[in-house]
């Protein structure tokens, strides 16, 4: 049996006072997937947080099995930049190439476009793109789909096909339908 | 670590966030001696504190742009997410504030020396100290800067916090320009050291408290 890319056992989440879930559990293998759905408010992002390390769980523990790459609301890519050299300032640290992102993603003709220029959806699949191109094997993908147009959410589900194919795995918080076969549901 | 500091100067050499403070700095230099008139001789003695004053003032003024953009971009969460401690950031930050702020600042002092007909012995303590000094007005700035990323309304709250750390700096730096000798520069660069030893861990425990 390999080991899980993520392991969650009995974790709980206080935020502001509030609890957000308690006794939740969640294993995903290379080559899974699960979608975290619930209210506003429920706890998606925190959840997709607390996987990535940048939470703490207030009870239970967070195993990962190796980097994990996260798509949330902040593109962090620098504006005055085109969104070529911003996303190789990441693909440099990830030891990886830019192109290998924007290409599925449909972002090579943007290439050369300031990030500040960008409309949302872009910006989206600018986002998407950092993580694609990380090589991670575990991606954290926040409302992935939202803002995507019908052809970037057809590419969205192309490039999370090929991740899980190639024995990656991803936890997705989204409203929409993302395309994900055989996945898991967290429901919050 | 090194694309890390690049990208602090890149930060700070676009849009003219560097120029700034220098502006500000030389600014000040020209107005002094408005204030107090063309009196060589006082002019002369108290140029250098006055100096002191303009760079420490001048060091408040990147506070904002130092570490609350990357937190709201989430650029912090993703050098989190690829294993790199937040006081390795902290440490990058550092090294490049400083890199565009101390350097051009000593070479600000020159035209500023200039203006308040600083004695040419008078600008070399000015310069010793600035070396020994901005390190620690550096380490400062980013500390208050992490410590008020995330608020609102920073920009009173940053100097509140700020301007009376930077005493022990103002003393030592303005007692060197004033009187030389080595008792002054020896305490300048230990208040110095302190700062920018104390600053990476501050900063980073600062960036955690703030994801939370």
């Amino acid at each position: 049996m390999p080991d899980a890319l993520l392991r969650l056992r009995g974790v709980a989440c206080v935020r502001g006072g509030r609890l957000l879930f308690e006794g939740l559990s969640l294993r995903l293998d290379p080559g899974g997937a699960a979608v975290v759905t619930g209210p506003n408010g429920a706890g998606k992002s925190s959840l997709l947080r607390l996987a990535a390390g940048l939470l703490r769980a207030d009870s239970g523990t967070v195993e990962r099995g190796g980097a994990a790459a996260l798509a949330d609301e902040h593109a962090a890519l620098d504006e005055r930049l085109t969104l070529e050299r911003a996303l190789a300032f990441w693909a440099r640290l990830d030891g990886a190439r830019a192109e290998a992102g924007m290409a599925p993603l449909g972002l090579l003709p943007l290439r050369d476009v300031p990030v500040r220029m960008l409309s949302n959806g872009q910006r989206k699949r600018a986002t998407l793109a950092r993580v694609v191109a990380s090589g991670a094997p575990l991606w954290l993908l926040d409302e992935p789909a939202n803002g995507l147009d019908r052809d970037s959410a057809a590419a969205l589900a192309e490039v999370m096909a090929d991740h899980r194919r190639r024995g990656g795995a991803i936890l997705a918080a989204s409203h929409q339908p993302l395309g994900l076969e055989d996945s898991a549901t967290v429901a919050l | 670590m090194s694309a890390l500091v690049l990208r602090e100067l890149r930060l700070a050499a676009s849009g003219g966030n560097a120029l700034l403070p220098l502006i500000f700095f030389l600014l000040v230099a020209t107005l002094f001696p408005f204030a107090v008139g063309p009196d060589r001789p006082l002019l002369a003695r108290a140029g250098g504190g006055a100096l002191w004053m303009a760079a420490l003032l001048a060091a408040l003024l990147p506070v904002d742009r130092l570490v609350e953009p990357d937190r709201a971009s989430g650029v912090l969460d993703q050098l989190a997410l690829r294993g790199l401690g937040e006081e390795t950031v902290a440490l990058a930050k550092l090294a490049g504030h400083w890199l565009s702020f101390g350097p051009p600042l000593m070479l600000a002092a020159v035209p500023a020396a200039a203006l308040m007909k600083l004695p040419g012995e008078v600008l070399e303590r000015l310069e010793l100290g600035l070396l020994v000094g901005t390190p620690g007005l550096a380490a400062l700035t980013l500390m208050v800067s992490a410590f008020t990323a995330g608020l609102r309304g920073t920009g009173a709250l940053a100097g509140l916090l700020m301007l009376p750390l930077a005493v022990p700096l103002l003393i030592f730096g303005a007692g060197l320009v004033e009187q030389g000798g080595t008792g002054a520069l020896k305490l300048l660069a230990a208040v110095s050291l302190l700062l920018v030893a104390a600053a990476p861990f501050a900063t980073a425990a600062a960036i955690r408290a703030a994801r939370d």
